[in-house]
């Protein structure tokens, strides 16, 4: 190992990268979109959900209950219906996502003690936000009609659940997505970047005259690395500051400690990069492979944008190697709860393990030699 | 004096090919010692051998007094290694090439910018310093190139194929660059498609399916051609060589541009079988301009040994 060697291989990496925008884009401007495109576009929350009410009762009570389901919070009532064929049509259309039938005799049977019956079709096109829904309903539902039973009397319920989120208080999604765009980012980042880096060099027959000089493989891989690196600390930083700025999400925890294990997660995926560059020797091909063996584990089989508890078993079982589900734990962990390596214990040494083994896999398919 | 490049009994194997079998010569040091021989001859593959880019299935050797079993590594900082490809960083500048390489051959910090002037003098780009290598003229990144591989004031420089496809006044200049690196000292070992190239060199090895076939000064491999050659112009090129090559007493016809070089069989009279043949031509309605015998050239010594060792291997 010579520093000057590496030093000269790292600053030669950096002046490729400064004279190539496509890479320069892929760097810096696309973490920044993505943080913008997820932060502001997609939102799992579910809020003003569209709703119509189908109200054959005309009672006091029924129009109460639509009150309740307006003031939740959770419902935009955008239309009162006249009679029942109209619903099926509605719903086709899209017009809203969930009616509300409230039968006649709504109120006689409250009156009577007796059950009443109420209805709420749903939208199922859209499984996630349907499911949502119902629970709303329910919950309002019942919160409406427990009032109702009393009529007015104070009571004290035998049970009263206070119910209080930790880390997300407002359970908004967006808490969630800006910490794990920051591992989808760096893989992106490392795959993408390292995989054209050795790729170019046999392309371009560089390799060959790197071969016939006294560098070191071990040079050349930690020498195409460290800049990269830089890089991707670099974007850590900025989306986290975006994050906390632009999207208010919570920091609680030691930076210090996520730049650490930002560094080994990104060591090992530029670490895997490189490998993947230096078995498909061809550019095109390096960027489909990493695509498929970086990017789209990461960013479907994290747990970043599906739970992987309700995944299939046989892709929970895959979710188990994919570097990104245990980074995703760290930074969520750090932004959110503030923890530190007292409960990130396994997932720092997870991290530790993934940078050994990307940069072993990287240095030991890295032949020199020209066969 | 000590030789700068010796092989003995070098060969490689690629499964069941045998790309280099059991070559053996020696390289002087100071010496420009080209390497001559057709696609697929092993040309390529011993020089990898000799630069520590390949290990040899057997045989042994040393570079500039290193074993290339043992020492690949320590050979690599005392040779320079140009490759037929251009293969220095298009998107870098003249400065950053130079630099970078620098870096890699470890040449001292103090000693960098004298380097890099030098290289700059040499190669003719001190104007052209700032400017992107991917910029410049085939001639001018050849010269960038060599500069680059002596950054580190190698003993034995290896250059595979290196002006080829740079036109014939910047190939001139650029052995005029081989010639001053070889005064001062530095062993240059060449290979070459270009057979005016080979005049140029001290010695010649020709290769033809992995055997080294000849060894000697340009001059002496002339002579060593001990069957005569005629040349022939006639109206019909294609034709000419149809009737010549089965001819008694011809060994081998071949077009050389317009003419037809034709080599008889060893002990053939000259002035006979000009007169025979040009009979027979005019015999089949050809028109012969001249026939006349000649010096062989290089070529015609190369074409004769590659076809008796077989011929070349066809791709």
């Amino acid at each position: 190992m010579s520093p000057t060697r590496l030093l000269a291989v790292a600053r030669k990496e950096l002046l490729q990268l400064r004279r190539d925008p496509r890479s320069l884009m892929l760097a810096f401007a696309l973490p920044v979109l993505l943080l913008i495109l997820f932060g502001y576009a997609i939102s799992w929350d579910v809020r003003d959900i569209r709703a119509a009410v189908l109200d054959q009762d005309h009672s006091a009570s029924s129009r109460d209950l639509v009150d309740a389901f307006r003031s939740s919070g959770y419902f935009t009532i955008v239309r009162f219906l006249a009679r029942s064929a109209e619903t099926g049509p509605l719903l086709e259309r899209g017009g809203a996502q969930l009616i509300l039938v409230i039968p006649p005799g709504f109120e006689r049977d409250l009156g009577a003690g007796r059950a009443a019956p109420l209805q709420a079709i749903l939208d199922g096109s859209d499984a996630n936000t349907a499911t949502i829904a119902q629970g709303y309903a329910e919950a309002v539902v019942r919160t409406w009609s427990s009032r109702a039973v009393l009529r007015g009397r104070s009571v004290v319920p035998p049970v009263d659940p206070e119910t209080r989120v930790w880390f997300n208080e407002e359970l908004a999604s967006r808490n969630m997505i800006v910490p794990g765009l920051v591992a989808v980012i760096m893989m992106i980042i490392a795959a993408m970047l390292t995989s054209l880096t050795i790729a170019r060099e046999w392309e371009r027959g560089t390799m060959e005259q790197l071969a016939a000089t006294p560098v070191s493989r071990l040079e050349v891989v930690l020498g195409k690395l460290l800049p990269y690196l830089a890089i991707g600390l670099i974007d850590v930083i900025v989306s986290s500051v975006l994050g906390v700025l632009l999207f208010k999400v919570p920091f609680r925890g030691s930076a210090a400690l996520l730049m650490l294990l930002s560094a080994c997660f990104l060591t090992g995926a530029l670490g895997l990069g490189l490998f993947i560059s230096a078995v498909a020797r061809s550019q095109v091909l390096a960027t489909q492979l990493a695509m498929i063996a970086t990017f789209l584990p990461t960013l479907l089989l994290s747990g970043f944008m599906f739970s992987i508890r309700t995944m299939p078993a046989a892709l929970r079982a895959i979710s188990y190697l994919v570097p990104a589900r245990y980074f995703l734990v760290v930074t969520r962990g750090i932004f959110l709860k503030g923890v530190g390596l007292e409960v990130l214990a396994l997932q720092g040494l997870l991290m530790a393990v993934f940078a050994t083994t990307g940069l072993g896999l990287a240095v030991s398919r890295f032949r020199k030699e020209l066969q | 004096m000590s030789a700068a490049v010796e092989v003995e009994n070098l060969t490689k194997r690629f499964g069941d090919f045998v790309a280099v079998d059991a070559v053996s010569f020696s390289v002087e040091t100071g010496e420009v010692f080209g390497f001559l021989g057709p696609n697929g001859a092993g040309k390529t593959t011993t020089i990898k051998m000799l630069t520590g880019l390949v290990p040899p299935s057997s045989g042994r050797g040393t570079v500039a007094g290193l074993d290339i079993l043992r020492q690949g590594t320590e050979i690599k900082r005392h040779i320079g290694y140009m490759s037929q490809l251009f293969s220095l960083y298009a998107d870098l500048t003249v400065e950053e090439n130079i630099a970078f390489f620098s870096g890699l051959y470890g040449v001292p910090r103090e000693r960098r910018a004298a380097r890099r002037d030098w290289v700059l003098e040499m190669a003719g780009l001190q104007e052209q310093r700032g400017r992107l290598t991917g910029e410049l003229s085939l001639g001018w990144k050849q010269r960038l190139a060599l500069g680059c591989a002596v950054l580190h004031e190698p003993p034995v420089l290896f250059l595979d194929e290196p002006t080829s496809g740079v036109d014939p006044i910047s190939r001139r200049g650029f052995w005029d660059l081989i010639y001053a690196l070889a005064a001062g000292g530095t062993t240059v070992f060449v290979t070459t498609h270009y057979m005016e190239e080979a005049e140029f060199c001290h010695r010649l090895a020709l290769m033809n399916r992995g055997k080294l076939i000849a060894l000697d000064t340009p001059a002496r491999l002339r002579q060593g051609l001990r069957e005569p050659l005629l040349e022939a112009r006639t109206s019909d090129g294609t034709r000419t060589i149809e009737t010549l090559e089965k001819a008694p007493g011809v060994a081998q016809a071949g077009l050389f541009g317009r003419a037809v070089h034709v080599t008889l069989k060893e002990g053939e009279d000259v002035e006979r079988d000009r007169a025979r043949l040009a009979e027979l031509l005019a015999g089949r309605g050809i028109e012969v301009e001249s026939i006349e015998p000649i010096e062989p050239s290089l070529e015609d010594v190369f074409i004769a040994l590659v076809e008796k060792t077989g011929g070349a291997v066809v791709d």
